[in-house]
């Protein structure tokens, strides 16, 4: 990407992870698309690359790609909230390096050596084994560096700078996100003590701190893609980490109800748990249905020229992503969230094909959108543009990635449900009840659409990354 | 936003997140330690006393497991040495683990340590659940050492020719693609025999974990093929 239009470093460093990040989303999307192939047809790879190795790729390139995406956006904000420039902007650059490569070992590693024997060597230098993060250990104590580095950078850049309302709860949100890496680096004999710190790990990421992190970013965008006014974004900003936090933080007893930890997990996960959909698009409408009343229709107003009414919209392409991150939120964290919330449901509905279908849509609902919109933010900016419009890649590009998660969301929840009723409810849950439900033709079936609704999300991918890196030169976009 | 409400004051609210976020925060930390303590691994003394323990000792690798409901409870716990008719372990029935019914709380340890590690070393929850937890691309191993189809009437100590299930487990551990049960194969993981029977320990001792009724009817629906 051409870097010509960026003065600050900070963004310039921004673009950096952003880059890095579009390409882990790729390989993200290239390995769930072998352990897809792996469920229609087993024999695909078999001792080769494995479904357990493709799945591990599948589920770090996401984790990572978006951690890279989520330190890219901070970056590329902090000069725009705090004024200044990014502090120790030397050492971002040097840790993004150390970072990145550390990635492109610990996959080199995934892919030629997979396993070890079992004792300590394995856990420190090939695998840990715990999904989501089996990054071995010494990879660990590398992402605290780089997280403690970008960690400082952003602290130093909020104290010094201006200190928004968005920068001081990224400060507070972002060294709990770090924090929250070290519970998950330990090893125990006991696997319900495992699970129970992992789980901090997992649910205080995704169900707490990642939440309040988009939170801010949304709020940073109706900023400066509407020009909404900072009190009224603020404020819902704050009301929206009093809710996230307030449903998320003890919603993480919805991970303990059957892991060997007390019953009493059953209520503090279920009614937390049911309230984490409440705050997931309660800010992004509040402040369009603000905005819209006084600031929209007067922008509006000056932007009518004789014949043609103007959007104010300065980033077409971002604003759509921003806009799916609301309901995709809401609708894949939220609403098929909530689905197998319950303890009385989730008996039977755990470990099932319904979580995965959950998985899909939270993740790309909750963050692969917005963070695409960031990309598009930083596009924009590096390419000097004024307003940014949609291009017929843009769109197929929406249009294809959503429409692919979205059908392999519902693939994977009829396969859920097949799962359910007949392995669990109907055969109790032994080997050959697992391998009932996975035979039946409702099964395969949803496996077979699950497949090619993930070809279509990768092709939308190939439109993405086309019109990402071709906007420079399009004669569309107002300079 | 020209009326002073206390409602539309960003410093309220920025109290009232913080707030609720310290609370929030407080009360879980209280929770977790009233839930370490009561998932702190047992010992082989809580066996022998008859103290139940929602995570027992590795010793209870010595002991008949088995899956029962509890009347008190209303749903499934592990029955640890024989149940009293009500659902609750009376912790005297033995059963031989690999021929031996006296392995010590250190030799117990051990192999519970080298399973546990193997379990990670060989990305095991990167296809199959432990306590519901993992992948789905292969069955649930939380009460897998209670599945029937490594019992006396299952046909996996015939298909590995061995006469016990531990053995029989083991065996397929070291070598899964030899024994095609389903187009769905596991892979040679390179599981030596120490390593399969360490595992095998840790998955006995996984059966014996107070999962709270999950699996719901673990191995109850024998013969119900297809809905008959």
């Amino acid at each position: 990407m051409a870097n010509n239009h960026l003065t600050s470093e900070s963004k310039q460093l921004a673009t950096w992870y952003f880059t890095f990040a579009a390409i882990l989303f790729g390989a993200q999307l290239l390995f769930g698309l072998v352990a897809a192939i792996q469920y229609v047809m087993p024999g695909f790879l078999y001792g080769i690359l494995d479904f357990s190795i493709a799945r591990i790729l599948h589920i770090n390139a996401l984790v990572v790609w978006m951690v890279f995406a989520m330190f890219g956006a901070v970056y590329w904000l902090l000069p725009d909230e705090t004024g200044i420039e990014t502090i120790g902007i030397k050492i971002g650059k040097l840790l993004f390096w150390i970072f990145a490569a550390a990635i492109v070992v610990v996959v080199l590693v995934y892919l030629f050596i997979q396993v070890g024997p079992a004792d300590e060597t394995t856990i420190w230098f090939i695998t840990e084994g715990r999904e989501y993060i089996e990054a071995p250990r010494w990879a660990d104590w590398g992402i605290v560096v780089v997280a403690l580095g970008f960690v400082a950078n952003l602290f130093l850049t909020g104290i010094k700078g201006r200190q928004t309302g968005i920068v001081t709860v990224l400060m507070a949100d972002m060294i709990a996100f770090a924090g929250l890496y070290l519970a998950g680096m330990f090893f125990t004999d006991n696997i319900s003590i495992d699970q129970y710190w992992w789980w901090w790990v997992i649910h205080l990421w995704v169900e707490a701190t990642w939440e309040v992190y988009v939170g801010a970013i949304a709020a940073y965008g109706l900023i400066t893609m509407i020009g909404a006014h900072r009190k009224v974004v603020e404020m819902w900003l704050w009301i929206e980490v009093a809710m996230l936090f307030g449903s998320g933080i003890l919603g993480l007893g919805h991970h303990y109800f059957w892991i060997g930890t007390p019953e009493y997990w059953w209520e503090i996960g279920a009614l937390f748990s049911a309230l984490e959909p409440l705050p997931l698009v309660a800010m992004f409408i509040h402040v369009l249905y603000d905005w819209g009343k006084t600031q929209g229709a007067e922008m509006a107003n000056e932007h009518t020229d004789e014949d043609n009414v103007k959007s104010v919209i300065n980033n077409k392409p971002a604003f759509t992503w921003f806009v799916l991150n609301a309901f995709g939120n809401f609708l894949g964290a939220g609403i098929w969230g909530f689905f197998h919330t319950l303890p009385q449901v989730n008996l039977y509905t755990h470990g099932t094909q319904f979580t995965s279908a959950h998985g899909h849509l939270a993740f790309f609902g909750a963050y692969a959108t917005i963070l695409i919109g960031m990309m598009y933010i930083a596009v924009q900016g590096t390419n000097g543009i004024k307003v940014m419009k949609h291009t017929k890649a843009s769109i197929w590009a929406v249009s294809m990635i959503t429409g692919g998660v979205v059908g392999m969301t519902v693939a994977l929840t009829i396969a859920g449900y097949v799962q359910v009723l007949v392995s669990r409810a109907q055969m109790g849950a032994t080997w050959a009840a697992y391998f009932d439900g996975q035979s039946g033709l409702w099964f395969t079936q949803a496996m077979d659409w699950r497949l090619v609704m993930g070809v279509v999300t990768f092709t939308g991918f190939i439109f993405l990354a086309k019109d990402l890196l071709t906007t420079g030169k399009n004669p569309v976009h107002e300079r | 936003m020209a009326n002073k409400s206390v409602w539309s004051d960003n410093r309220f609210w920025r109290r009232s997140a913080t707030w609720v976020t310290g609370f929030a925060s407080v009360l879980l930390i209280w929770l977790t330690f009233d839930t370490s303590a009561q998932i702190a691994m047992g010992n082989d003394q809580d066996l022998k006393d008859g103290v139940v323990k929602r995570v027992p000792g590795p010793t209870v690798i010595n002991y008949k497991i088995s899956y029962e409901m509890s009347s008190k409870r209303g749903h499934e716990v592990p029955v640890i040495g024989g149940n009293d008719g009500e659902g609750n372990s009376l912790f005297q029935e033995k059963e031989k683990f690999f021929g031996r019914d006296d392995w010590s709380e250190e030799e117990a340890g051990k192999l519970l340590h080298l399973g546990k590690l193997a379990s990670q070393a060989k990305n095991c929850m990167d296809c199959h659940t432990l306590l519901g937890n993992g992948a789905y691309y292969a069955p649930d191993l939380t009460k897998a050492w209670l599945d029937p189809a490594w019992g006396p009437d299952g046909a996996m100590q015939a298909l590995t020719g061995k006469e016990t299930k531990e053995e029989a487990m083991a065996e397929f551990l070291q070598h899964p693609d030899q024994f095609a049960t389903h187009a769905r194969m596991m892979p040679d993981l390179g599981i030596t025999k120490e390593e399969a029977i360490g595992l095998v320990a840790f998955l006995k001792h996984m059966s014996s974990i107070d999962t709270n009724g999950f699996p719901r009817n673990f191995g109850r629906m024998q013969g119900a093929v297809n809905g008959k």
